[in-house]
C-alpha cells in the first residue's frame, strides 16, 4: 500500500514536470543558474560580470585591469571564475562566464559554440600577439648552435634524459589544459622524445630558471606573451614552418604552432545584455608589453592583482580612457 | 610483484611444533614455485602482449561522440528536459539559498551563530572552539572564499544526509538491503575522487550544482553505513519491548529506534562532513567557488604559502564542525533546566552576534587580518636553495632504484602474465573470489585501452605503498612498546587525520618540485598516520596473559615482536596494508595536479580538453578498477570487511 502511495507520488512529480515543458540548461525563466547574477545584480547598481580567469598569469594580468576598470570606473560588481580554457566555453554555456579575455585559437571551440550552438560571440582582438614553441635556454643554443633546428633534436636527446623521462629526452610541457601539438609533434616528427607534464606554468618557469642558473638542459613549451623573457634569455626551436591548414588534424600536426592574434569571446547574452561592460570588454586592447608589466608586478612585485592594476591605470590613462563606451 | 607491501604486514606464522622446519618449507614451495614461474615466463615472453598507450583507441573517440550527442541534446532530450536539468536547477537553487543565507547572516553573525551551535553541543569549551575557528579564517584574510566552501559543504551534507538517513535505516532494518548497499558502497569509497568527475561534467555542465552533487556523492557512503551501523545496534530487547505493547512499526521507529540510534547517527553527520570537505579543493576545478580555487591556483603558482593559507582555513572550518558534531553525538544528561540553558545559550550567541552585524563592517576587517604567505615562502624558498642536492639525491634515488625499474617489468611484461601473476597472489592471500575479481579488474583496464598508463599508476602506487607501510609499520610498533613515544606521536597523528589530502601536496612540492616523486611523499604523509594507528591498536590488543606466557618462556623482546605480537596481530596489519593502500592511491591519482602523471593526468586532461574527454573518462573508470583490485588483494584471508574509513571516532 505504501509503495503504491509513493509510486503515484512519483508520478504525479513527473507529471508536474512535464506539465512544466522541462528545463532548458541557462533557462531565464527558470532562474537558477542565473539566479545569483540576478541576486547580485540587485545588490549592485550596474549588474555583475563573470570573468573566467584562465590559469597563466598573463591571463590574470588581463582580468585585473578589465575587472580593475569595471568595478571602479563602471560601478559593476566582477566574479572571477577561476577555470581552464575549454570548461570556460561550457561555462558561457552553463551561465557560469560571461567573459573569455585571453582566448588561443580555438577554431573548434568556436564553430561549435558561436557556429552551431550559438550562445557565444567574438568581441574583437586584444591586440596581444601569441606565440607558442619549444625552446632552450640562451647558453645550450651557444654551446650546441644547431639546436635550434628540430632535425638536430634527436642527436641531443640524450642531454635531455630525465627521471622522468624513460629514457628518451625529456619534452617538458605545462599544464593539462593548454593549447598543445607536442605529443602529436614527437610523434610525427618521429623525435626520440617523451612529452611530460610539470603541471603549470610556474613549474616551467622554474624550470626555465634553474635551467639558466644551473646550466642544466632543459627543451621546453613555452609562450608569448611572457614576463620571464624580460628576465631569463630563451632560445625557440625552429620546427617544420606553418601555413594554414597544417595543423587542422591534432593527430596528424607535423608543423609549427600558428602566429595566435590573441582575442576576447563572450557569450551571446552579455553581448545582448551586457551594456557598458560588453563595450568595455570589446574595446579592451594592448601590447604585449603592456601585459607583461602588470604580470610582472603581479608575480615578481609581490602585488595584489588589483594593486597591479591600479599602477597601470594610473600611469597609462590615455589608453584606457580610449576602451570606456562612449 | 605485488607481492611487498602485505609479505612486510604478515609474516610467517606463529612457530609450529614438531618438524617445523619442513612444515614451514612445505608452505613455501607453493609460493616460492610460482614466484619462479613468473619470473621464467617473464624472461621468456618479455616485450610480448605488451598493450603501448594508444591515445586513438576507438574507445576514447566512442566516448567523445557520446558527450557530443549530450551536448548537443541537452536541451532537447527528455531526458535532460524533465529530469538531469531539474536536479541541476534544484541543487543550484539551493546552493545559492544556502549561501545567500550564510551571507545574509554577516561574519559576527555567522561567528555568532557557529558559538551558539557549539554551546548548544557541548558546552562553552565548544563554544570557544567554533567562535575562535571561524574567527581565524576571517583573520586569515579568507573569509568571503570559506563562507562559499562552508556554503556548498553544507548543502552536500545536507543532501547527503537526506538520501543517505533514509537509505541508511532500511538498510539497517533489511538484510536483503544491506547486501545489495554494502558493495556499492565499497566501491564508492575506494573509488579515487577524481573518477566522479568527468561523469558529472557531462551531465551537469560545470559550475556550484555540479560540483554540490560530486561533493555529495562522495560524502554520503558514510551517512548511510553508520545509520544502517546505529539502526542494527538498536538492542532487540527494547524493540520487542515496545512491539508488544502495541506500537506500529512506524512508531518504534519513530520513538525507539531512531532516538537510541541517534548519538551513533551523528557520528555519521561528522565523518560525512569530513568526507565533505575533503572534496572542496578537487571541486574547483568544475568551477565551484570557495577555498579550493584558491588553493589549486596557489599550487599552479608553487606558491607555498599563498597554498598553505588556504589549506589552513579548510582545516579550521573542518576542525570547528568536527568538534561540534562529536559533542552533539555524545549523550547529554541534565533535565529540562538543563535543556533551557542549551537553547538559551544558542540564541543569546547567536542573537549577539546579528545584533552585531548592521554596526561592524559589512566585510571582515582588513586591519584583524594577518599576513603570514611572505614568511612561509621565503622558508620554502630557503629549503629549496639549501636542501637541493638532497631533495634531489631522495628523488633520483626512489626515481631510478624503484619507480623506473619496476615501470619497465610491469610494461614490457605481457598483460596476461601480469594479470595471471596478480591473480594467483590475490588467491593465496584473500581467497579464490578475491583473486578473480582482482584479476577481472585488470583485464578491465587492458579492455579500456589504458593498460600502460594503468601499469604506471600502479607502479607509483606500489612503490608509495611499500614506503607508507614500512614508515608506519616502524612507527606503530614503537608506538605500541613506548607510552612515551605513543603519547608524542598521538597529536601529531590527530592533526594528520583532520587534513583536506591536497594540503598534504604542499610540503611535498615544496621540497621535491613537480614530479611522481612529490605524489609518494605526499601519499607517505597522507596514509602514514592511518596506517601506524592501526598497527598500535592491533599490536596493544595482543592479550597482556599471552606476552607474559611468551617472556616467561624466556622470549627475547625481538622474538616476541616477529613471533608473537606480529603474527596475533595479523588482521590489524592486513587492514593497516589495505587502507594504506586504498589512501595511497587516492593521493597518487592527485598528485597528477603536480606532474606525477599516468591516469590522473587523463582524467585532469579529460575536464580539460575536449579532445581528451573519452581518455578521461575510461581514466576515471580505470582508477575504480584499480582500486577494486588493490582492496581485494589485501582484503585477507579471513573474510573480513574492512570498513573503510579514517577515523573509527
Amino acid at each position: 500500500m505504501k509503495k503504491l502511495r509513493l509510486i503515484a507520488g512519483v508520478i504525479a512529480l513527473g507529471l508536474a514536470a512535464t506539465a512544466c515543458g522541462g528545463a532548458k540548461v541557462e533557462d531565464d525563466s527558470k532562474a537558477a543558474p542565473s539566479a545569483s547574477a540576478a541576486g547580485s545584480a540587485a545588490a549592485s547598481a550596474a549588474g555583475t560580470v563573470k570573468i573566467a580567469v584562465n590559469p597563466w598569469v598573463g591571463y590574470e594580468a588581463d582580468a585585473a585591469v578589465v575587472s580593475y576598470l569595471l568595478e571602479h570606473e563602471l560601478g559593476y560588481k566582477v566574479e572571477k571564475v577561476t577555470l581552464a580554457e575549454e570548461p570556460s566555453w561550457q561555462g558561457m554555456e552553463s551561465g557560469d562566464v560571461d567573459v573569455v579575455l585571453e582566448n588561443w585559437g580555438h577554431d573548434d571551440l568556436k564553430k561549435k559554440y558561436i557556429e552551431e550552438k550559438k550562445i557565444a560571440v567574438e568581441a574583437g582582438s586584444t591586440g596581444n600577439k601569441g606565440v607558442i614553441g619549444w625552446y632552450v635556454p640562451e647558453w645550450m643554443a651557444q654551446k650546441y648552435p644547431d639546436i635550434t633546428d628540430y632535425k638536430n633534436l634527436n642527436k641531443y636527446a640524450d642531454l635531455f634524459k630525465t627521471s622522468e623521462s624513460g629514457g628518451k629526452g625529456q619534452l617538458l610541457d605545462g599544464d593539462p589544459s593548454y593549447v598543445t601539438n607536442d605529443e602529436a609533434l614527437v610523434k610525427n616528427l618521429k623525435l626520440d622524445y617523451k612529452v611530460v607534464y610539470a603541471g603549470s606554468e610556474a613549474a616551467l618557469i622554474k624550470a626555465a630558471k634553474q635551467a639558466t642558473d644551473q646550466k642544466k638542459p632543459l627543451l621546453m613549451y613555452f609562450y608569448e606573451p611572457q614576463w620571464l623573457f624580460n628576465q631569463v634569455k630563451l632560445v625557440k626551436i625552429n620546427l617544420p614552418a606553418w601555413e594554414e591548414g597544417c595543423d587542422s588534424d591534432p593527430k596528424k600536426v607535423a608543423c609549427d604552432y600558428p602566429p595566435y592574434d590573441l582575442d576576447k569571446i563572450v557569450s551571446k547574452k552579455f553581448a545582448d545584455t551586457g551594456g557598458k561592460a560588453y563595450d568595455l570588454v570589446k574595446n579592451f586592447q594592448w601590447t604585449n608589453d603592456d601585459q607583461n608589466a602588470v604580470a610582472d608586478d603581479m608575480t615578481n612585485n609581490g602585488m595584489s592583482a588589483e594593486d597591479a592594476a591600479k599602477k597601470w591605470v594610473e600611469a597609462n590613462t590615455a589608453k584606457w580612457q580610449a576602451w570606456m563606451p562612449k | 610483484m605485488v607481492s611487498a607491501p602485505v609479505r612486510t604486514a604478515a609474516p610467517p606464522a606463529p612457530p609450529v611444533p614438531g618438524p617445523a622446519r619442513v612444515r614451514r618449507l612445505v608452505r613455501w614451495a607453493a609460493p616460492a614455485a610460482g614466484v619462479v614461474a613468473v619470473v621464467v615466463l617473464y624472461a621468456a615472453f618479455r616485450g610480448t602482449a605488451v598493450l603501448p598507450h594508444d591515445d586513438d583507441a576507438a574507445l576514447f573517440h566512442w566516448l567523445n561522440d557520446a558527450r557530443d550527442w549530450v551536448d548537443a541534446n541537452r536541451n532537447s532530450s527528455p531526458i535532460f528536459l524533465y529530469l538531469v536539468n531539474y536536479i541541476r536547477l534544484g541543487v543550484a537553487e539551493l546552493y545559492t539559498l544556502v549561501q545567500g543565507g550564510l551571507v545574509a547572516l554577516g561574519w559576527p553573525g555567522l561567528i555568532g551563530l557557529a558559538a551558539g551551535l557549539g554551546w548548544l553541543a557541548g558546552g562553552w569549551r565548544i563554544a570557544l572552539v567554533a567562535a575562535a575557528g571561524f574567527a581565524g579564517v576571517g583573520v586569515l584574510g579568507f573569509w568571503e572564499a570559506s563562507v562559499d566552501t562552508l556554503a556548498l559543504t553544507l548543502s552536500a551534507v545536507a543532501l547527503s544526509l537526506l538520501i543517505g538517513i533514509p537509505l541508511g535505516i532500511w538498510a539497517g532494518r533489511s538484510a536483503r538491503v544491506r547486501r545489495i548497499v554494502t558493495p556499492v558502497l565499497d566501491v564508492m569509497q575506494i573509488m579515487p575522487t577524481f573518477s566522479y568527475l568527468s561523469p558529472i561534467l557531462l551531465l551537469f555542465l560545470i559550475g556550484p550544482a555540479s560540483a554540490t552533487i560530486a561533493t555529495m556523492i562522495y560524502a554520503m557512503p558514510p551517512a548511510i553505513r553508520i545509520t544502517a551501523l546505529a539502526v542494527q545496534r538498536v538492542p532487540g530487547v527494547t524493540v520487542e519491548a515496545s512491539e508488544s505493547l502495541g506500537a506500529t512499526g512506524r512508531q518504534t521507529l519513530m520513538k525507539v529506534r531512531l532516538p537510541l540510534a541517534l548519538n551513533t547517527i551523528m557520528l555519521g553527520v561528522n565523518q560525512t562532513i569530513a568526507a565533505a570537505l575533503s572534496m572542496v579543493p578537487l571541486v574547483a576545478l568544475i568551477a565551484a567557488p570557495g577555498l579550493g580555487v584558491d588553493l589549486i591556483r596557489a599550487l599552479a603558482r608553487v606558491n607555498v604559502g599563498a597554498a598553505l593559507v588556504p589549506g589552513v582555513a579548510i582545516v579550521l572550518i573542518a576542525i570547528v564542525l568536527d568538534r561540534v558534531t562529536r559533542a552533539a553525538a555524545r549523550r547529554r544528561e541534565g533535565g529540562r533546566r538543563a535543556r533551557a540553558v542549551r537553547w538559551g545559550g544558542l540564541a543569546v550567541l547567536t542573537a549577539a552576534g546579528i545584533a552585531l552585524t548592521p554596526v561592524l563592517a559589512p566585510e571582515f576587517p582588513e586591519q584583524w587580518q594577518v599576513q603570514v604567505v611572505r614568511p612561509i615562502n621565503d622558508v620554502a624558498g630557503w629549503i629549496e636553495a639549501h636542501w637541493y642536492v638532497f631533495t634531489g639525491f631522495l628523488n633520483d634515488t626512489v626515481a631510478y632504484g624503484l619507480l623506473n625499474p619496476l615501470q619497465d617489468v610491469l610494461t614490457s611484461a605481457p598483460w596476461w602474465l601480469v594479470t595471471v601473476a596478480v591473480l594467483a597472489f590475490a588467491w593465496r592471500v584473500s581467497g579464490p573470489a578475491a583473486g578473480l575479481v582482482a584479476a577481472a579488474c585488470l583485464v578491465g583496464v587492458a579492455a579500456l585501452h589504458l593498460w600502460e598508463h594503468g601499469m604506471e599508476t600502479l607502479t607509483i602506487v606500489l612503490v608509495a605503498s611499500l614506503i607508507t607501510i614500512a614508515v608506519g609499520l616502524a612507527l606503530g610498533v614503537a608506538a605500541a612498546r613506548s607510552r612515551w613515544f605513543a603519547a608524542g606521536l598521538r597529536p601529531v597523528l590527530d592533526a594528520a587525520q583532520t587534513m583536506p589530502s591536497f594540503s598534504y601536496l604542499l610540503p611535498a612540492v615544496a621540497l621535491f618540485g613537480n614530479g611522481r616523486f612529490t605524489a609518494i611523499v605526499a601519499s607517505l604523509i597522507y596514509a602514514v598516520p592511518v596506517v601506524a594507528r592501526l598497527v598500535e591498536d592491533g599490536l596493544r590488543a595482543v592479550p597482556a596473559t599471552v606476552i607474559e606466557a611468551a617472556r616467561s618462556a624466556g622470549s627475547t623482546d625481538r622474538q616476541l615482536l616477529w613471533k608473537v605480537q606480529l603474527p596475533m596481530a595479523r588482521s590489524s596489519l592486513l587492514l593497516a596494508a589495505n587502507q594504506g593502500i586504498v589512501m595511497t592511491l587516492a593521493m597518487v591519482v592527485i598528485g597528477a595536479l603536480v606532474g606525477a602523471g599516468a591516469l590522473g593526468y587523463d582524467v585532469v586532461a579529460g575536464i580539460a580538453q575536449q579532445e581528451d574527454y573519452g581518455k578521461g573518462f575510461a581514466a576515471g573508470v580505470a582508477l575504480v578498477l584499480l582500486g577494486v583490485m588493490l582492496d581485494r588483494i589485501t582484503q585477507g584471508a579471513n573474510g573480513r570487511r574492512s570498513p573503510h574509513k579514517k577515523r573509527n571516532a
